[in-house]
C-alpha cells in the first residue's frame, strides 16, 4: 500500500509556549473541524430547530456509536493495522444480548459483562493472530468478520430471537431527566464524553500511546528501542474490540435488534479515521480530530437526509466526499513538505 | 580436481524458476482436493469437476485482476460494484436484441476502462490511499446503480448466453475464457516490461520511481486491467442469468472473496511478491471447499465460519513459513 507519510507526532511535543502549540495543533488538524462546522451550520440553516439543545443532543446521541467506534479503530490504525471485524462484532453484541437476556432485566449485568469479555477475546485473537502468526490484519479481521457473522446467523437460525430488557436499552435510549435548559442528558452522550476523554489521554498522554505511534511509524526502530510491538498492537486490537462492544450496546439501545445492526460500521469507522487526518499504515493521527471526523460523517448523513436525497444518492455523495477530503489532505501534506 | 560448475540447462532453470511458494500452494490445493473428494465420495456424493470449474470462473477472472493491483501495492474494493455495473449495463443496452450485442460489449468495456482509469488516477495523481479510493468508488457506483435501477434491467439475447452455457466438446467457453485471462496475465507479468515494473513498484514504489520506472503509469495500467477483468466477470454472470441486477456483484461478495483468493494464493498483501498461478490455486481451493460444504449440506451460516477459519489458517501457514525461512 502506498503510504503518504511516516512522520511521527514527536516534533509537536517539543514546542515552547502553549499558544504556539495550540496554533500548531489547529493548523495541523484544521480541515476536518472546518468541514464539521460547515456541515453543522448548513444543517442549522435547513433546520433551525437543530440549534436547540435537545435536538443537538439527540444528534450527538445518534453519532455516539460511530464516534466511539472510530476512537477504537484509531488505536489500531495508528499502530499500523486495520480492524474490519468491528461491524460484525456490533451485530454479534446486539443479537447475543437479546438472545441471552431474553428480555429478563435480572440478567442484564452478567450479559453486559460477558459481552465485554467477548469484545476483549475477539481483540486478543485478532491481535495474536496478526502479530504472532504474521497474518496481515486485513485478512485476520476479514476472517473474524466472516466467523462472527456466520456464528451469529447460525446461532440465531437466521432470525434473531429474544428481546432486550429495558435496563439494557436504557444506555442507548434514555438519559438523566429534568435538567434545566437541556431537559434530558442522554446516557450515551455521557458515555461518549467519558470514552473520548479516556481515549485522548491514552493515545496522547501515556507511554502506551507513544509506543503505538512508534510501532506504526517504524516497527523495526520501535522494536530496537525496546517497544514490545506485538504486545502494543494486540492491546490496540483489544481496545478496538471494547469500543465495538460499547457501540453495540448503544446501537442495541436505540435501534433495537436486527441481523444487520452493525453492517457497514467498519468502513464508516475507517472513513472517519481517515477524514480525521490519520494515516492508513500507521504512525500519524489525532484522537480529537478523528472523533470530529466521525461526527462530521454523521452530520453529512443528517444533511443529505435533510436535503431529501434518496438513500442511493447519499451513498454516492458520501463516496465523493471521502475521496475529496483525503485528496485534499494529501495535497496539503505535499505542499507542507 | 576442481569441480567445474555446470551451467544449469533450460529445464532445470525453468524448474527452479517455478518458485517453491507456488509449489507449496499447489500442494495445498491437491490436499484440499483429495480430502474434499474423499469426504464427498464417502458420503455417497458425486464429484462434478466441470461444475466446480464453471463456479470458479466468475471469481477467478476478477481475482486475476485483483492479483495485478495487489502486486503493485494497491488493492481494489470496488470490484463487486464494477461487476454489477457491467451486468446491468450489458443487459440494459442489449435489450435482448442480437444486433446490439457488440454495442453492449463495447459500452461496458468503455465504462470499465473509465472506472479503472479513475481509480488509478485518483491513487497516483491525487495521492489518495487505495483503500479509501476504491471504497469511495464502490459507494459512488452503488449509489448511481441503485438510484437508476432497482431490479433486473433489460435482457441479453439468447446468442449471448452461449458464453455462459456453451462450449467446445466438454470444455465450456467460460473456462476457456478464464484460461485465456490467466495465460495473458501470466505472460504480462513474466515476459513484459510492464510486468517487471509492476513487481518493482509493489516492492518499493520509491525505489522503482528513483530507478526510472514510471510508477504512476504502471499502477494505472494495473487498475485498468483489473477493471477489465471485472467487465469479463460481469459479462459471464449476465450471460448465465439472462439479465443484470444491481445486487449481482455485492451478493457474490466478489470484493473480499477476490482479495481472499489472492492472499490464499500466496501473493503478499503488501505488494511485490506472488503471481497469478497462485491465485488460480486460491480460487480453486475456495471453489472446492464450497462444493464440499454443499455436498455435505453444511449449514449456510456455518459455511461462513469455516471459510473464515480456513482462510486465516492458510495465510498463517504461509506467513509462518516465509517468516521462518527469512529468520
Amino acid at each position: 500500500m502506498i503510504s503518504t507519510s511516516t512522520t511521527t507526532g514527536f516534533e509537536q511535543e517539543l514546542t515552547s509556549s502553549w499558544q504556539e502549540r495550540l496554533l500548531r495543533g489547529v493548523r495541523g488538524t484544521a480541515p476536518i473541524f472546518v468541514v464539521l462546522i460547515g456541515l453543522l451550520v448548513w444543517i442549522a440553516i435547513l433546520n433551525p430547530n437543530f440549534t436547540e439543545p435537545q435536538v443537538f443532543l439527540a444528534f450527538l446521541k445518534r453519532a455516539a456509536p460511530l464516534m466511539i467506534l472510530a476512537a477504537g479503530q484509531l488505536f489500531v490504525i495508528v499502530s499500523g493495522e486495520f480492524d474490519l471485524s468491528v461491524g460484525s462484532l456490533i451485530t454479534a453484541v446486539v443479537v447475543a444480548a437479546a438472545g441471552l437476556t431474553e428480555g429478563d432485566p435480572n440478567r442484564t449485568w452478567w450479559v453486559v459483562t460477558a459481552l465485554f469479555g467477548l469484545g476483549i477475546l475477539v481483540g486478543l485473537i485478532n491481535g495474536i493472530v496478526t502479530t504472532r502468526l504474521y497474518v496481515p490484519s486485513f485478512i485476520t479481521t476479514l476472517g473474524m468478520l466472516l466467523i462472527l457473522q456466520g456464528a451469529v446467523l447460525y446461532w440465531s437460525g437466521g432470525a434473531p430471537r429474544g428481546s432486550l430488557p429495558d435496563n439494557f436499552r436504557v444506555f442507548g435510549r434514555r438519559g438523566i431527566e429534568d435538567i434545566p435548559v437541556i431537559e434530558q442528558l442522554p446516557y450515551s452522550v455521557i458515555i461518549l464524553v467519558v470514552v473520548g476523554v479516556v481515549a485522548v489521554l491514552l493515545l496522547h498522554r501515556t507511554t502506551f500511546g507513544k509506543q503505538l505511534f512508534a510501532a506504526g511509524g517504524n516497527p523495526r526502530a520501535a522494536a530496537l528501542s525496546g517497544v514490545d510491538v506485538p504486545l502494543v498492537r494486540t492491546l490496540a486490537f483489544v481496545l478496538s474490540g471494547i469500543s465495538a462492544v460499547i457501540a453495540g450496546i448503544l446501537v442495541g439501545g436505540f435501534a433495537g435488534i436486527s441481523q444487520d445492526a452493525g453492517a457497514g460500521y467498519e468502513f464508516q469507522a475507517i472513513s472517519a479515521v481517515v477524514l480525521g487526518g490519520a494515516a492508513l499504515g500507521g504512525g500519524r493521527g489525532s484522537m480529537v480530530a478523528v472523533m470530529a471526523g466521525a461526527l462530521a460523517l454523521e452530520a453529512l448523513f443528517t444533511l443529505l437526509n435533510l436535503l431529501g436525497l434518496p438513500k442511493p444518492l447519499r451513498d454516492a455523495v458520501q463516496g465523493l466526499i471521502i475521496i475529496g477530503a483525503v485528496a485534499y489532505a494529501a495535497y496539503r501534506l505535499r505542499r507542507a513538505r | 580436481m576442481i569441480a567445474v560448475p555446470v551451467a544449469p540447462n533450460r529445464a532445470t532453470r525453468a524448474w527452479r524458476g517455478l518458485n517453491t511458494d507456488t509449489a507449496v500452494i499447489y500442494g495445498v490445493l491437491a490436499l484440499v482436493a483429495l480430502i474434499s473428494w474423499g469426504l464427498i465420495l464417502a458420503n455417497g456424493g458425486q464429484i462434478n469437476l466441470a461444475n466446480t470449474l464453471v463456479r470458479s470462473v466468475a471469481l477467478g477472472m476478477v481475482a486475476v485482476g485483483q492479483t495485478l493491483v495487489i502486486l503493485g501495492g494497491s488493492l481494489d474494493l470496488s470490484v463487486a460494484y464494477q461487476i454489477s455495473v457491467t451486468a446491468v449495463m450489458a443487459s440494459y443496452v442489449m435489450q435482448g436484441d442480437p444486433n446490439r450485442m457488440l454495442l453492449g460489449i463495447g459500452v461496458v468495456i468503455a465504462i470499465g476502462i473509465a472506472i479503472g482509469l479513475a481509480n488509478g488516477l485518483i491513487i497516483t495523481g491525487l495521492g489518495v490511499n487505495p483503500f479509501i479510493t476504491t471504497l469511495g468508488m464502490a459507494l459512488i457506483l452503488r449509489g448511481v446503480l441503485n438510484s437508476s435501477f432497482d431490479n433486473f434491467a433489460g435482457a441479453v439475447p439468447a446468442e449471448f448466453q452461449v458464453l455462459g452455457y456453451g462450449g467446445i466438446g466438454p470444455l465450456p467457453y467460460s473456462v476457456l475464457l478464464f484460461l485465456a485471462v490467466v495465460v495473458f496475465a501470466w505472460f504480462l507479468l513474466r515476459h513484459t516490461r510492464f510486468g517487471h515494473h509492476l513487481y518493482a513498484v509493489g516492492g518499493s514504489e520509491e525505489t522503482a520511481r528513483l530507478s526510472g520506472v514510471r510508477s504512476a503509469r504502471v499502477l494505472i495500467g494495473a487498475h485498468v486491467f483489473c477493471s477489465l477483468t471485472c467487465v469479463l466477470t460481469g459479462l459471464f454472470i449476465v450471460s448465465r442469468l439472462g439479465a443484470g441486477a444491481p445486487w449481482v456483484g455485492p451478493d457474490g461478495n466478489y470484493d473480499l472473496e477476490s482479495i481472499a483468493a489472492v492472499v490464499l494464493g500466496g501473493t503478499a498483501l503488501s505488494g511485490g511478491k506472488g503471481g497469478v498461478l497462485g491465485t488460480v490455486a486460491g480460487v480453486l481451493i475456495l471453489a472446492l471447499l464450497d462444493n464440499l460444504f454443499n455436498q455435505l449440506e453444511v449449514n449456510t451460516y456455518l459455511k461462513d465460519v469455516l471459510r473464515g477459519v480456513i482462510i486465516v489458517a492458510a495465510v498463517a501457514a504461509y506467513s509462518l513459513r516465509s517468516h521462518r525461512s527469512r529468520a
